[in-house]
């Protein structure tokens, strides 16, 4: 669909606010059970109204609350921040220091122009469904990684609404991280800096021995069919001079490299899997001896390097980083922002996801029923192409309610997990 | 080696000595509940806080992990010794309980901004670890044993089955080890133990553990992690109750200007006292002031003497400051009305008589309450007054007007041109205490101090009494050594 065709107009915005954004799901969502609490009354929101002027610290007692100020101001976007230690609409007459940001979901945030240097069919905000792959796979491996290795179970991965896509972890030892834990789980789950000119820089996740570390072991399983269809077949990354040329780059090996250099300028028509398999027959040749596993480690460096997930790592490090909410329109291209399962993630197509356009379309076309328009309006949506949607973050949010009910019947949960220094105060003072 | 899971149940299998305190480490989880009177209050405060100052300023002078801890081994021995278990001899508990006390008055002290609570955390986590590091294996694991730090032993059933992770993992963060024999045993007979990876953020981000469902598998040479890693988590939550509860304290108004000046020394970046004996010094002719100021003052002093020099005159405060300063230094009252008399030659001597003798009197406790006033330390002489002209010239002069002054000061004295841009770089880092030990030190390059020695053990100068006393007692050493040489050779 292209961009004449989408209306972001106020009036259009406003429909959309009254009549189909899920309220009620994201205060679920955010809240964690069906009362209001802090987690919901004390988090931020930041508007972006028409003509970019920026509201922030709003928060709200209820989900009510919430849609009657979002249709008042009928911003262009909405994000969402922590949960602050006073209400962020009485910052300004909270006492210094009580106002500090106390919990917020663990965010994540991939984007597809990070993945410039190593994708062939678009660039810059161009995205297709041939570099979506991209994402997938940044999606199939950080989900898996996540899951393993933490032990999280309540992440919501949500299409950005353009060219890429947000993970948000709402469990409670996640959202009660340190920044400090942020920056360490970044630290760990991070392999590749974007922005960094790639080829100059050798990587450096190996340990003595060229042992991998066992969690990037484990990754490079899901890593290499990728590779393969994605790198190889798909994007041909190798094919053109200037591929190959960054490929050589990586190949820390002088007499290798000397080789391969020939081979590729003498013959052009050399595909990428053909190229590939040059690297893998020259590996055979060294079986038994040590300079086969300098190549393998080369090997699984480059594939790393190429398929591994590029994170920005900014997001993700502070408590008080604000994100897109969900369900919020993308300025330019009007569709929503919605929630996307990870599980079937290499099916997921953007261009299919619903525009603000083709929803007012469908709540147009509903046969006029007096007696139901006049009735509650935020149901629409179960009317429209957003019903499954919506209905997954339901299906998200009762995953999170059901911990909670869990919880407070005492049931050893996540709970047990955390433990508590108790420190003392001097207490000998009436003594001197 | 280490106990897993539970609280241990009973004390450690090794020998207890009968001691309250059965290990010289502490994580201060118990505050003090014996009875102090409020002078042991203060001296075990301020003797912890000359240690942490050193270490704070061990940061500033860029001194390598072993200096630093050589430098604080060296003060804690002097300050605040804690001897081990086998040491029967020694008091042991008496040696503790300072050592928790200073700790928990200086937690007063220290609570009351984010600023100070972080610097107090990082210096008191730093003392911690150079106390760690210096522990025998057996004190270690006996106090390892005495405090529940949560974390779980790995059984041999799940090494095994999450061998192969556990042996890269311990791969990737060991030190190269070349022999594949020696790497596989040492890995067999390492012990695991698994904790939440929250309580290990250093090691998750530098991916040296094995992780799994949240869970850090953390090999025995990392527990110092863990150990670390909850010290600060603990401080630093301890602070904020503490600061939280504040009010209720502050109420004792016999306590709040003894916190309030430690928190204030610890900014200035040093304790706020200097006491050691010259007071009883050698006595001190009014007429050998001249020289002595020119040979061993601190430039805060030097400048106060050329001042009254220059014009013959000192305003009361100068002359408050300057007069502690050369009572301190042995000018007995009599010399020191001698040498006011005379420098003040503008002046008649009824004029002295009756404006000037009995402060003077005064400063020396033989007037008014009878008080002797002790010399103004450097921490004092850093604060910020509206006698803007008495603050530490080093925190006050520009760096064209401190330049000048140095070179006029102490070329004499050894000091060059070339070392100028050093002092200047530490001025300018925020440090003018060091900029001072580091004219200390070039300026008694002759007498053999050295680099980094500072006024001795690495310390810095704290207060100009100090300054001028152990340069006077290095002169005289040093000819002492020159004589000896002559009548050897
Ligand atoms: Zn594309």
């Amino acid at each position: 669909m292209s961009t004449d065709e989408i209306d972001v107009s106020t009036p259009a915005m406003l429909s959309f606010y009254r009549r189909l954004y899920p309220y009620k799901s994201i205060f679920n969502w955010l809240n964690h059970e069906h009362t209001p609490t802090r987690r919901f009354t004390h988090r931020e929101f930041a508007f972006t109204l028409q003509g970019d002027v920026y509201l922030r610290y709003n928060s709200f007692a209820t989900a009510e609350e919430m849609k009657k100020q979002v249709c008042m101001l009928n911003p262009t976007r909405f994000e969402i921040g922590p949960v602050y230690s006073a209400r962020p609409r009485d910052k300004k007459t909270a006492r210094p220091g009580a106002f500090v940001p106390v919990q917020r979901e663990l965010v994540f945030d991939i984007d597809m122009t990070d993945y410039d240097p190593v994708r062939t069919c678009c660039s810059g905000a161009d995205i297709c469904r041939r570099c979506w792959s991209f994402i997938s796979a940044a999606v199939r491996v950080l989900d898996n990684a996540i899951r393993d290795q933490y032990g999280y179970r309540h992440l919501l991965w949500v299409y950005s609404g353009r060219r890429g896509i947000h993970l948000w972890i709402s469990d409670k030892e996640a959202t009660d991280l340190t920044d400090e834990q942020r920056k360490a789980i970044v630290g760990w789950l991070s392999v590749i800096a974007p922005g960094i000119k790639e080829a100059s820089k050798k990587l450096n996740f190996r340990g003595g021995h060229f042992t991998l570390p066992p969690s990037l072991r484990a990754t490079l399983t899901h890593l290499s069919p990728i590779f393969v269809k994605l790198i190889l077949e798909d994007q041909d990354c190798f094919g053109s001079t200037e591929g190959w040329e960054t490929l050589l780059e990586y190949i820390h090996h002088a007499p290798l490299q000397a080789t391969l250099r020939k081979l590729w300028s003498d013959d052009p028509t050399r595909s990428s899997v053909d190229k590939w398999g040059d690297i893998k027959s020259e590996r055979r040749k060294k079986q038994g001896e040590k300079e086969f596993a300098i190549i393998n480690a080369i090997m699984e460096d480059i594939i790393i390097q190429y398929t591994y997930p590029r994170l920005d790592a900014e997001v993700s490090k502070h408590r008080n980083h604000l994100l897109k909410a969900p369900f919020c329109i993308h300025p330019k291209t009007g569709r929503v922002c919605v929630p996307v399962d990870p599980s079937s993630i290499e099916e997921f197509d953007p261009s299919t996801v619903p525009t603000i356009t083709q929803l007012l379309k469908e709540l147009d076309a509903l046969p006029v029923d007096t007696e139901e328009s006049s009735a509650v309006h935020h149901a629409d949506w179960e009317k429209t192409s957003l019903k499954p949607y919506v209905e997954m973050l339901d299906r998200h949010c009762m995953g999170l309610m059901e911990e909670t009910r869990k919880v407070k019947r005492g049931a050893p949960g996540e709970k047990s997990l955390h433990r508590e220094c108790r420190p003392q105060l001097m207490a000998p003072l009436n003594k001197i | 080696m280490f106990k897993a899971g539970n609280k241990a149940q009973t004390t450690s299998d090794l020998p207890q000595y009968g001691l309250e305190y059965p290990h010289r480490l502490n994580f201060y989880d118990r505050p003090p509940l014996f009875d102090v009177t409020l002078e042991e209050f203060e001296v075990a405060a301020l003797d912890r806080l000359r240690i942490l100052a050193e270490i704070e300023s061990s940061g500033a002078r860029n001194r390598s992990w072993d200096e630093t801890k050589d430098v604080t081994n060296k003060q804690c021995d002097k300050f605040m010794p804690l001897h081990s278990n086998t040491a029967i001899h020694v008091d042991r508990d008496s040696e503790r309980k300072r050592d928790v006390l200073g700790h928990f008055v200086l937690r007063l002290a220290f609570c009351r901004s984010d600023e100070l609570r972080r610097r107090f955390v990082k210096a008191e986590s730093t003392l911690f670890r150079i106390r760690y590091d210096g522990q025998s294996q057996v004190e270690r694991e006996a106090f390892l044993q005495s405090r529940d730090f949560d974390w779980i032993a790995v059984s041999d059933a799940e090494k095994e089955q999450h061998s192969k992770e556990l042996y890269d993992a311990y791969l990737v963060s060991g030190s190269y080890q070349v022999n594949k024999a020696d790497r596989e045993f040492n890995f067999k007979s390492e012990k695991f133990y698994k904790v939440r990876w929250t309580r290990v953020p250093d090691l998750i981000e530098r991916r040296k553990v094995f992780l799994k469902a949240g869970w850090a598998y953390v090999p025995s040479r990392e527990h110092s992690s863990i150990v670390f890693q909850e010290f600060e988590v603990c401080l630093q939550k301890a602070l904020e109750l503490t600061a939280k509860a504040l009010p209720r304290l502050d109420e004792d108004t016999r306590l709040v200007p003894i916190l309030s000046n430690l928190s204030q020394g610890f900014l200035a970046g040093m304790s706020s006292e200097w006491t050691s004996g010259t007071e009883n010094g050698e006595d001190i002719r009014a007429e050998m002031v001249d020289e002595l100021a020119r040979k061993h003052y601190p430039m805060c002093m030097r400048y106060m003497h050329d001042n009254l020099r220059r014009d013959k005159h000192l305003k009361h405060f100068g002359r408050l400051q300057y007069g502690l300063f050369l009572k301190v230094l042995g000018l007995s009252i009599e010399e020191a009305i001698i040498f006011w008399r005379k420098s003040f030659s503008g002046k008649t001597d009824d004029e002295f008589n009756k404006q000037y003798k009995y402060n003077i009197r005064h400063s020396y406790g033989l007037e008014g309450k009878g008080v002797s006033y002790p010399a103004r330390s450097c921490t004092q002489i850093l604060m910020p007054t509206d006698k803007a002209e008495y603050v530490c010239p080093y925190k006050l002069f520009t760096p064209e007007n401190l330049q000048t002054a140095l070179l006029k000061s102490y070329s004499s004295q050894g000091l060059t041109s070339n070392d100028l841009p050093e002092v200047l770089n530490i001025v300018k880092a925020g440090h003018p205490h060091v900029a001072c030990t580091r004219v200390f030190e070039i300026t008694h390059a002759s007498c053999g101090v050295k680099k980094g020695e500072g006024v001795g053990d690495g310390e810095s100068v704290t207060h100009p009494n100090q300054y001028a006393a152990l340069s006077i007692e290095l002169e005289k050493t040093h000819r002492e050594e020159d004589f000896d040489a002559m009548a050897i050779g």
